[in-house]
């Protein structure tokens, strides 16, 4: 909402100076977004100074000028001007700054070979004299210390703009703001002259409000004006409308806009003489059409509030108004409507057409029914007075009578809400100011809402009333009360944090992408997740909700590597969707590592990322969280987008149904699809939600310290084994020979080919034994050994290597 | 004696001239062997009188004790300069790189977010979350913005049907409505998380964060409200003093309404916090609308309290002076390393918030 400090002056008696006024609209309710003079074409042109001017290399009567225009840099700018020359002081005109002789917009251009930035002026150029003959010659007393500053001077009256919340129709209008200042004591509200309009003849153009369901109207008024002459509206008015950053047409429009913005009140003016025989206010039907203002065609939807005659469709009430019926320069009779539209049905039309004026804005939020009258008067006297004419009597139509809101309050609430106490009497001062009626019974205010305030329904209204107007500024400030309901964090926070930070501690940097991604790289990650489409995507590469981490991840690991950056590690953690209601979501981390490690290290050999970097780095931060390491189990069974051969699944205790991470290289196919350059890929991810909570906290669940001081052997086995067998698998053997005696196993060598035969690998194992009663001797060793070596021999097929 | 003493002066001066640790052995054997030189001589002692023999012996253990030092102290020094002279070869150049250094980062809103819990827990707050995906009822109607209301103009919605039924959360505000649906009052939570709304430029993204607030109980009234967020925003810039403006202002699901603005002014180019003319808006709150309080059953006459939601992206912004919104979430991996913070780095209260 624009508008200048006079007009609110219009309504508003005020001692307050500019920044006054802008502090208490703000310190109200009613923020200023700005308050600055209407930006002018010609506040580009700035005084500057040429500092060296020499002949242009290629052109004998051009110049080169360095032009000093206040900030740190000169300017090179070329001039054909005889009498540039050193320290001359003149107006210079950037790029972008439009000539008012000849209304070319300036750009940066190359002359004769030469970029010149802007242009220096002459008189002619700007207007200001015939003289074209050299550039404008500044004086040195008058203008050496303004070098950089505008030299038009604004003189436009410096506009406020505000930004008005939705629950406050009455402040789009400038005597709202006025009488809200006026209650805060910026001043007094002035008193609306009483008209002296003298009105002749009726208003005879027959007007019906249908009795409908879906009427979107409730009243309707109109008087007719004849015999006007519509013309270019007086300067006064002009200016007014270019304050509020509208162009003007001619008076009649432009005095109906006026009164919207003074008083809030929308009106509409019809050529009386294109009307066909009255005005039928009723519901559209579906398929009916009518040229709009906007000079757009619109086809209607069934119950849309329409302004009709008997040849059809003249305008959408409260919305636009249509070509057929518009006003012009001959129009000599006027019909002129100030009605009620009902915002439900306002915003539903608008929606629909997708249209959005000034007048849709205000009815949506809530006119004020009763000052239907108020603006038919004071824009028909500002017809009368500019363009003539007689008024006829007002004609006001309505199905619905107005019902005044009434709240009992009790002036308890405010304290009870705000903390702080304001009398009685103050507060039924502010109330009285704007607008309220105030009554009282015992303790109890009964209040009746004035008709502009639609926002106003409940107690709670009024303490907002009250305490915006007093100010928040009274609010005490009460130290913070520290008790505590609840732990901080529950168990899968706790979780998401340790993960997060010991994921990133493996020198992950973590990221965050959106939480949509593109379909068609969502495609080679969803597995079998339903697609999600958003309905209305930002952008078409952003058009579903992502099913898994990975696609925005591999996306932006290959922007990086395109960066030219080799290694990289990243990691996000945050939700991946596998439906489209709520909650159905899991918390995920995902991770991408790509390139090498120890890449053009002077001491170690470099080698390509592989499997079992990223099983170091989940296991690692798996365990760091607080997850049994010896309880992990892994598979080889992982989604699609794995490497089939090259992968593994992770999960907690025993084998559950779903795993709580996955982890190796990423499926070769995808490489190619998303054309990936690097050396090697591998990622992994953990599924935060399948991970159980530990039913003991940790000090409940720590065990007695328990070592043994006898002496410990050590015995390695090497043995051939079908290649697929898992060493896991073959751990586990020899681990349940004897789980007392067995302290640990440990896989130090793998190897295939040569001496091997096909189709078997070496697996060499050393296990660690050890009694926690005795020292034990050869013959216990060698039983164990034996035993070793049978229970693997009969329950893997494997055979001790000799 | 005599001849004793001569070997005694003998194999000292030999000792003193030797430099092989083998050959002072062999003249430790020469002289202790089974047939050393000295063993030799205490065999002899049997066969001399008592008297002489006393005093012999004497002598002879004073020349064995001294020997023996002479010995030891010489396979000391031979050793010792050997160790030396095996150091000096084998002097690497320490300035050669270290092995490669894992350097994680954590992002910048991830960093705030646990300054933002770390602050509100210690005032008793506790963390509480909800689905990104909402419907349209906790996002809008139960927060008494129903359907037809312009508020919603303010809020560009992402939807994921066409009966705009299901939709991504424009705000974090629904979490409030979860959290009281499925609790009994008193209610103390935040709620920090993802957000929506289909604008993308300069200054917004499709997708940003927010944390919600929320106190409940029978008589928290605005000044409660105005002294956690003094506490917070003091907390959180790290700073003693901070200018502090209540704006009111309007949302549907709090009133009264307020905006709040901190003091700051630019030094050097950079955005100061606490001090200075200008005013920044940083977040939005208010008393919870008694409607909202209905539709969630719990009875506005018992409770009251107040709620804020606050942009945890812009805070991070301000606090360590990133000018950029989109960058978060554009990957960058040099942006990330830039920006990013060491995963040790936890905030809390007593280590500190930010190191």
């Amino acid at each position: 909402m624009k508008f200048t400090v006079d007009w609110l002056k219009n309504h508003l008696d005020t001692k307050f100076n500019n920044n006054q006024i802008i502090d208490k609209l703000t310190n109200i309710g009613l923020e200023v977004e700005s308050f600055e003079s209407t930006t002018s074409e010609l506040d580009t042109f700035i005084v500057a100074k040429i500092i060296n001017a020499k002949t242009h290399p290629n052109a004998d009567r051009l110049k080169l000028c360095d032009v000093d225009i206040g900030s740190d840099k000169t300017i090179e700018v070329v001039c054909g001007a005889p009498n540039a020359k050193n320290g001359l002081l003149t107006v210079y005109a950037p790029p972008g700054s439009i000539i008012p002789k000849n209304q070319m917009k300036l750009s940066v251009s190359k002359i004769r070979g030469v970029t010149s930035y802007g242009m220096l002026c002459s008189e002619s150029e700007l207007l200001l004299s015939n003289e074209s003959d050299g550039i404008i010659e500044l004086k040195n007393n008058k203008y050496a210390n303004k070098i950089g500053e505008k030299y038009f001077k604004n003189t436009s009256e410096k506009v406020i703009d505000l930004s008005i919340t939705p629950n406050r129709p009455d402040c789009l209008g400038v005597r709202g703001i006025a009488r809200d200042l006026s209650a805060a004591g910026a001043g007094k509200l002035k008193i609306n002259k009483k008209s002296n309009l003298k009105y002749r003849g009726n208003q005879n153009i027959n007007v019906t409000i249908k009795k409908e369901k879906a009427q979107g109207c409730t009243i309707f008024g109109s008087c007719l004006i004849k015999g006007v002459t519509n013309k270019e509206s007086p300067k006064w008015l002009k200016d007014k409308i270019l304050s509020l950053g509208q162009k003007p047409i001619s008076a009649i429009v432009d005095i109906t806009n006026y009164v919207m913005f003074d008083l809030n009140r929308p009106l509409h003016a019809y050529d009386a003489d294109k009307i066909d025989n009255e005005i039928i206010v009723r519901s559209s039907s579906k398929g009916e059409s009518f040229e709009a203002l906007d000079n757009k065609k619109y086809i209607l939807e069934n119950d849309m509030c329409v302004i009709s005659d008997r040849s059809g469709v003249l305008g959408l009430g409260g919305i636009i108004g249509g070509t057929r019926s518009g006003t012009e320069y001959s129009t000599k009779n006027i019909l002129l409507e100030s009605a009620y539209f009902l915002p439900r049905s306002i915003r539903k039309t608008s929606k629909q057409l997708n249209i959005d004026t000034d007048a849709k804005f205000r009815f949506e939020r809530g006119i004020d029914p009763l000052s239907i009258e108020e603006g038919l008067i004071k824009a028909s006297e500002l017809i009368k007075q500019i363009c003539g004419g007689e008024i006829s009597n007002l004609d006001v139509k309505k199905i619905e009578n107005y019902k005044k809101t009434i709240i009992n309050f009790d002036p308890f609430l405010f304290e009870k809400t705000t903390g702080f106490n304001v009398e009685n009497k103050e507060l039924i001062k502010i109330l009285e100011k704007l607008g309220f009626n105030v009554s009282k019974n015992k303790k109890i205010l009964k209040l009746v809402v004035p008709s502009w305030r639609p926002d106003i329904t409940q107690p709670i209204d009024i303490v907002e009333e009250i305490v915006r107007i007093k100010g928040y500024e009274h609010i005490n400030i009460s130290e913070p009360i520290k008790t505590r309901l609840k732990p901080t964090l529950n168990y899968y926070q706790k979780l998401f944090h340790f993960l997060q930070r010991s994921v990133a501690s493996k020198g992950y940097l973590e990221t965050v992408t959106w939480s949509f991604t593109d379909s068609k790289i969502n495609q080679l990650f969803k597995e079998n997740d339903e697609e999600i489409p958003i309905v209305n995507p930002i952008s078409s590469d952003l058009n579903v909700l992502r099913n898994s981490i990975f696609p925005n991840l591999i996306f932006y690991l290959k922007k990086n590597l395109d960066r030219g950056i080799k290694d990289i590690s990243l990691f996000e953690i945050g939700p991946s969707f596998k439906g489209k209601n709520p909650g159905d979501q899991l918390t995920v981390i995902g991770a991408v590592r790509a390139g090498k490690v120890s890449r053009l290290s002077w001491n170690d050999k470099e080698r390509i990322v592989d499997t079992f970097d990223v099983k170091k780095d989940v296991i690692q931060s798996l365990y760091e969280a607080g997850i049994n390491k010896d309880d992990i189990i892994i598979d080889d069974i992982t989604p699609s987008y794995y490497h089939p051969g090259k992968s593994g699944g992770v999960y907690q205790n025993k084998k559950e149904k779903n795993a709580i991470a996955y982890f190796g290289e990423i499926h070769p196919n995808i490489i190619k699809k998303l054309d990936i350059k690097t050396e090697g890929l591998v990622i992994f991810e953990i599924c935060l939600d399948y991970i159980k909570e530990s039913k003991q906290k940790i000090k409940d669940s720590k065990s007695e310290y328990k070592f043994s001081d006898y002496q410990k052997s050590e015995r390695d086995f090497a043995f051939i084994i079908n290649k697929n067998f898992k060493s896991q698998e073959l751990v586990n053997i020899i681990k349940s020979v004897d789980n007392k005696l067995i302290k640990s196993v440990r896989v130090f060598d793998v190897f295939e080919g040569e001496n091997i035969p096909e189709g078997k690998k070496s697996i060499a194992v050393n296990v660690t034994i050890q009694s926690e009663e005795k020292t034990l001797n050869e013959n216990d060793l060698d039983n164990i050994n034996t035993l070793i070596i049978s229970s693997v021999e009969s329950k893997s097929g494997a055979k001790i290597r000799s | 004696m005599s001849d004793i003493k001569k070997i005694k002066d003998d194999y000292i001066d030999k000792l003193n001239k030797e430099n092989n640790i083998e050959k002072v052995n062999n003249i430790k054997s020469e002289l202790f062997g089974k047939n050393g030189i000295i063993s030799n001589e205490f065999k002899k002692l049997g066969s001399i009188s008592v008297e002489e023999r006393k005093k012999l012996a004497s002598d002879l253990n004073n020349i064995k004790d001294e020997l023996q030092n002479k010995i030891s102290i010489k396979i000391q020094e031979i050793e010792t300069k050997e160790i030396n002279l095996k150091l000096e070869k084998e002097k690497i150049d320490v300035t050669l790189p270290e092995r490669d250094i894992e350097i994680g980062k954590i992002h910048p809103v991830s960093q705030v977010i646990d300054e933002i819990s770390s602050i509100f827990s210690e005032i008793g707050f506790s963390v509480e979350e909800g689905p990104d995906v909402e419907n349209e009822y906790n996002n809008f109607t139960a927060l008494n913005t129903p359907d037809n209301h312009p508020a919603r103009d303010m809020h560009d919605t992402f939807y994921l049907d066409n009966n705009k039924e299901l939709l991504l959360r424009t705000h974090t505000s629904p979490v409030q409505v979860r959290t009281m649906l499925k609790g009994k009052p008193p209610f103390k939570i935040i709620a920090p998380g993802r957000t929506y709304r289909s604008d993308s430029d300069q200054t917004h993204a499709p997708m940003f964060h927010q944390v919600e607030g929320l106190h409940i109980d029978k008589n928290i009234n605005m000044g409660h409200l105005k002294g956690c967020l003094n506490y917070f925003i003091k907390e959180f810039f790290e700073v003693d003093k901070i200018k502090m403006r209540f704006r009111p202002s309007h949302f549907p699901f709090t009133e009264p309404s307020a905006e709040v603005d901190i003091g700051y002014e630019i030094k050097n180019g950079k955005i100061v916090i606490g001090e200075g003319n200008k005013w920044l808006e940083i977040l939005g709150c208010g008393m919870v609308h008694p409607n909202v309080l209905k539709n969630v059953n719990v009875n506005p006459s018992k409770y009251q309290g107040y709620a804020f939601g606050i942009g945890i992206d812009r805070l991070g912004m301000l606090k360590y002076g990133i000018n950029d919104l989109r960058a978060f979430f554009e990957t960058d991996y040099r942006w990330l390393s830039h920006f990013g913070f060491d995963p040790l780095d936890v905030p809390s209260n007593y280590r500190g918030l930010s190191r």
